[in-house]
């Protein structure tokens, strides 16, 4: 009806209407904001203790402060773990104006291949927020460093960020006994304090740096910080600084170390000797070594399947992990076994023929010698090395008296205080071969467990341990490496009961015959006995990695290297006042008293003869040999 | 206009306005809008000094934006209503001429295409000057035309929203294209639109919606996603409005104080001198200040309305209206979008955001107000 009106327009009417839309509308104004301030209002006073939070955890960053790793030092201060600055690449992408131009320029200044673009791109993701750095390479040479420095200004967002990393000096001589450190993988992980390794990418994975994880560590600080978005710290709120970790003095001597070392020459083989007195271990040697450095900041897969690739085994440290049979070696224990349990007499002599059987039995137990010693008491036995004396001693002992007795002297157990993944060997019983195999103990076995051979297996530690124990004439000693912790010195606990005899002349008798070994006219090493300047006790022995049948002889010549018999020789000196005892063990390298006994005797020299310069000598060359490889 | 409406005015406005008539009229300035406009200019470079970080070269780059904007608004002013009614239509031409040119040619910044340049002389967004000639046009056409607006009207209408909208939403500036189209739907509104075909047209935008979305960029439609669940991209497209709720409900009842807001500070809020920049007054004023701030818009939107009223004519009533309700989009868009209650849209804050031709604008528009308000007619046409 209005629109017949067309073009007469009512001013009235439009007026009342525009009042009232204009009422409306400041209506629907004061309800809007009505809106805004009941959303505010839910901000600003309902949630607000929730984005009080939030803005604080915003600006409030904690920083962990790592704790700096301990020192590991030998017995003489000499350095054998440090602590060495390296230097990070790190990346704030937001910072970066265009990522992938960057990442392409970063490869080509550092020389690096092409595919490198691609990992530093995934890289730079890899973190928690933005603005913070992320670590695209560790360990930049200075020639790197230099380069990036001429070129910073081509790289905003781009930083060098110096970086403790753990550095071995001596690496290929101490890789077994120190140990390495890596990084901390996702299984550690689960496992540890996350404070307290918060700032921490490297923890302690074999040898001590694992067995002292806890002390060399120390406790990580804390810095409570605030930053602006951009992640750049502002000022400091509060701070706990780091208690470092406490510095280690081994009771390794790195001069003896080194010398045992060149002496093994690359062979495959081990060397510990510990003090017989307090249970230092001064060496403990496995060769071949490995450049565990390599370890410490993620070793290469090529490095790393190289090493496993290796026949010689380096990562595998014989000392402690490898269990040969101790052969010959234990025949002063199996003597004093004998003696204690009332079965032999200092002079009651066996007829050896060359051969030994079982009553009842044919079958021949072969003397190494083969046409026999004739008749021999206890002393010649041990000297000569006569097996037949030994069948029939372990026979008459039976295999339970002679184990539980070996026991004593810590075979087939792990006897050590903090060497970290020692083996415990084996020390067969009639009681384990039920349980391991099911079977009954036969006699013949009997036969072998008693020169050395069969079940019996032993780890060079445990060889120098047992003779540490003979040289105290039965006074236990734990083996350990830690001398000081921090300026305190170590007392391990007695962890065996020492071993009394009823008569302690035995020791006397069985040492005496150790002494003959190397000074008697029949002794097995008394080549290397020549000119003694103290008094030194030795045992050889000749591990059969093969075992021999019946009528069959021994012959080198014929069989591959890797079934040549092991080479074993322990000794002690002096014997009035032992200083050193020692075990040595080259594989495959043969007869013991030709080719350990000789590598035995330098290292007794070396170390208990004041005018041998051997040492130094062995500290110097190697020395130099390091310079040579930087070159 | 009839001799009773006027006689009723006259008397509304009683005795105090005739005694200073002589002084602000003459000048053609309202000095309520003006008092009200300077005390929130004020007020924004309080706020602007401490979101950009203590920058005072910022705060004085905004004061010669202002003082350029403010200058637009008394040139403005001066001009009759008539003056503006003649050039509603070659000005609505103009802007036009002036999309379809950034269309073809403009210069791309800061991702959009919405800046025409003139070399060496100016960089001048069309859009902007769209946001007053589209109510001015509108208001035009119905200017002689019974009221309220038939559906002939109404389509003609509809045509010249709706070319000028698509073009600056193609830029894609979706903020801007949304405030000139709400500046022509106000006109209508107040035009006396009936409320079935307000109804109608409400259905038709709500059905329309779903091709809307169809059209909208990808990052247009990112943000509604993330309006609607910031956290899915906390560190991407959430991060904003994370940053800027969490500024304002970390300001609490009374505030941080002024440049102690840790949230605009140290900059984890992003835009904070710009279409954030509430969010600084939130954290660093708290629930008082924003109270303050919105009673002083409401004031000025009020102030707006009056002026409408007592418009002598129609053109004078629908563009006053359209530009006071358009200038309170703006704040419930912004306001909204940065609490959380509305998406993304880049919309400033009106008069207190860091920027300069949203200002000029916006205080243009105040001007066509004033003139609106100042050149009365003694005798109606």
């Amino acid at each position: 009806m209005r629109k017949r009106r067309e073009t007469l327009k009512d001013t009235e009417q439009e007026v009342r209407v525009f009042r009232n839309r204009s009422l409306l509308a400041a209506l629907v104004v004061v309800l809007m904001t009505g809106g805004l301030v009941t959303r505010l209002v839910y901000l600003q006073v309902v949630q607000h203790d929730i984005y009080i939070t939030r803005s604080d955890k915003n600006r409030v960053r904690v920083e962990p402060l790592p704790p700096t790793r301990g020192l590991l030092l030998d017995r003489n201060g000499m350095l054998l773990a440090e602590n060495r600055p390296t230097y990070n690449l790190t990346i704030v992408p937001e910072r970066v104006g265009d990522l992938e131009e960057t990442l392409q320029l970063l490869v080509d200044i550092l020389e690096l291949p092409e595919d490198q673009v691609a990992v530093f791109k995934e890289r730079s993701r890899q973190r928690q927020r933005p603005f913070q750095p992320a670590l695209l390479m560790s360990e930049l040479n200075e020639k790197q460093i230099a380069q990036l420095a001429i070129n910073r200004f081509r790289l905003p967002g781009i930083e060098v960020e110096a970086q403790l990393l753990r550095y071995y000096p001596d690496t290929d001589i101490m890789s077994h006994v120190v140990g390495y450190v890596g990084r901390i993988n996702a299984e550690e992980l689960a496992n540890l304090d996350k404070g307290d390794y918060a700032g921490t990418h490297f923890i302690g994975k074999t040898g001590v740096e694992k067995e002292y994880e806890a002390v060399l560590h120390g406790e990580a600080g804390l810095r409570k910080v605030e930053t602006n978005a951009r992640g750049r710290v502002l000022r400091e709120l509060g701070r706990t600084d780091p208690s470092p970790g406490k510095d280690i003095v081994l009771s390794i001597d790195k001069r003896l170390q080194k010398l045992a070392y060149q002496l093994l020459d690359g062979r495959r083989g081990s060397i510990v000797a510990i003090q017989p007195k307090t249970g230092e271990i001064l060496a403990m040697v496995s060769s071949p070594g490995f450049n565990s450095n390599l370890f410490v900041t993620g070793i290469s897969y090529q490095d790393y399947r190289g090493l496993q690739n290796d026949p010689d085994l380096p990562l595998y440290n014989r000392s402690i992990r490898g269990q040969y049979p101790p052969a010959s070696t234990v025949k002063p224990y199996v003597a004093l076994a004998g003696l204690e349990n009332g079965v032999t007499t200092p002079t009651k002599t066996v007829y050896d023929p060359g051969f030994y059987k079982l009553p009842g039995f044919d079958r021949r137990y072969h003397n190494w010698l083969r046409w026999g010693h004739g008749r021999v008491d206890m002393r010649r036995a041990i000297v000569v090395s006569n097996d037949t004396y030994f069948y029939n001693l372990a026979h008459d002992l039976g295999i339970d008296r002679l184990a539980s007795f070996m026991n004593r002297f810590g075979f087939g157990e792990e006897t050590s205080y903090d060497v970290y993944g020692a083996a415990s060997g084996l020390m067969p019983s009639s009681e384990w071969k039920r349980e391991r195999h099911g079977q009954v103990w036969f006699p013949g076995e009997t036969l072998s467990v008693g020169i050395g051979q069969g079940y019996w297996l032993a780890t060079p530690l445990q060889m120098a341990t047992a003779m540490s124990v003979l040289a105290n004439r039965g006074e236990w000693v734990t083996p350990h490496l830690a001398k000081q912790i921090d300026g305190e010195a170590v007392k391990p606990p007695k962890l065996k009961e020492d071993i009394e005899l009823s008569n302690e002349q035995w020791w006397n008798l069985v040492n005496g015959a150790l002494e003959d070994v190397m000074t008697g006219s029949e002794g097995t090493a008394r080549r290397s006995g020549q000119n003694l300047a103290y008094r030194m006790a030795g045992k050889s022995g000749t591990a059969q990695v093969f075992t021999l049948s019946n009528d069959e002889r021994y012959n080198a010549a014929e069989l591959e290297e890797r079934l040549h018999d092991h080479a074993l020789f322990t000794a002690f000196a002096p014997i009035e006042d032992p200083k050193i005892a020692l075990a040595v063990i080259i594989e495959n390298a043969g007869g013991g008293s030709s080719h350990a006994a000789p590598l035995a005797r330098q290292l007794l020299d070396a170390w208990l003869l004041p005018h041998d310069e051997s040492l130094e000598a062995a500290a110097e060359a190697t020395e130099e040999h390091e310079i040579h490889e930087t070159e | 206009m009839k001799p009773n409406e006027s006689a009723l005015l006259q008397a509304s406005r009683g005795r105090a306005m005739k005694r200073r008539r002589s002084v602000w009229e003459r000048i053609h300035i309202d000095p309520w809008l003006l008092g009200l406009l300077l005390v929130l200019l004020v007020s924004g470079l309080v706020v602007l000094y401490s979101a950009s970080g203590q920058n005072l070269a910022v705060v004085e780059g905004q004061m010669m934006r202002f003082g350029v904007a403010l200058s637009a608004m008394v040139i403005l002013a001066q001009l009759s209503p008539t003056t503006l009614y003649r050039w509603s239509l070659p000005l609505y031409l103009a802007g036009l001429a002036m999309l379809i040119a950034v269309e073809i040619m403009g210069d791309i910044g800061m991702g959009a295409q919405r800046w025409l340049v003139i070399p060496g002389v100016v960089r001048f967004q069309p859009s902007e000057l769209m946001k007053l000639a589209m109510p001015m046009m509108i208001a035009a056409y119905l200017h002689r035309r019974p009221l309220p607006p038939g559906l002939k009207d109404i389509l003609v209408c509809g045509i010249i929203l709706a070319v000028p909208v698509v073009l600056i939403a193609k830029q894609p500036d979706l903020g801007t294209s949304l405030l000139v189209a709400s500046a022509a739907i106000f006109v209508l509104l107040m035009a006396g639109l009936s409320w079935r075909l307000i109804g109608f047209l409400a259905l038709l935008a709500a059905a329309a919606l779903p091709l809307l979305w169809l059209n909208m960029h990808t990052y247009q439609r990112q943000r509604v996603l993330t309006f609607l669940n910031p956290e899915s991209d906390p560190l991407g497209a959430g991060w904003n409005i994370i940053q800027s709720t969490t500024a304002i409900g970390s300001g609490g009842i009374s505030g941080k104080g002024w440049t102690q807001g840790t949230q605009s500070q140290l900059e984890f809020l992003p835009e904070r001198h710009t279409d954030f920049i509430v969010a600084v007054l939130g954290e660093e004023f708290g629930l008082i200040g924003m109270l303050l701030i919105l009673i002083l818009y409401l004031m000025i939107v009020m102030r707006g309305l009056i002026i409408a009223n007592r418009a002598q004519d129609t053109y004078g009533r629908l563009v006053a209206g359209s530009i006071t309700l358009t200038f309170f989009i703006y704040l419930f868009v912004n306001v909204g979008m940065v609490s959380g209650i509305l998406p993304v849209v880049g919309v400033p804050l009106p008069l207190v955001s860091f920027g300069g031709t949203s200002s000029v604008t916006l205080l243009a528009g105040f001007g066509i107000l004033m003139s609106i308000h100042s050149h009365r007619r003694l005798l109606p046409r």
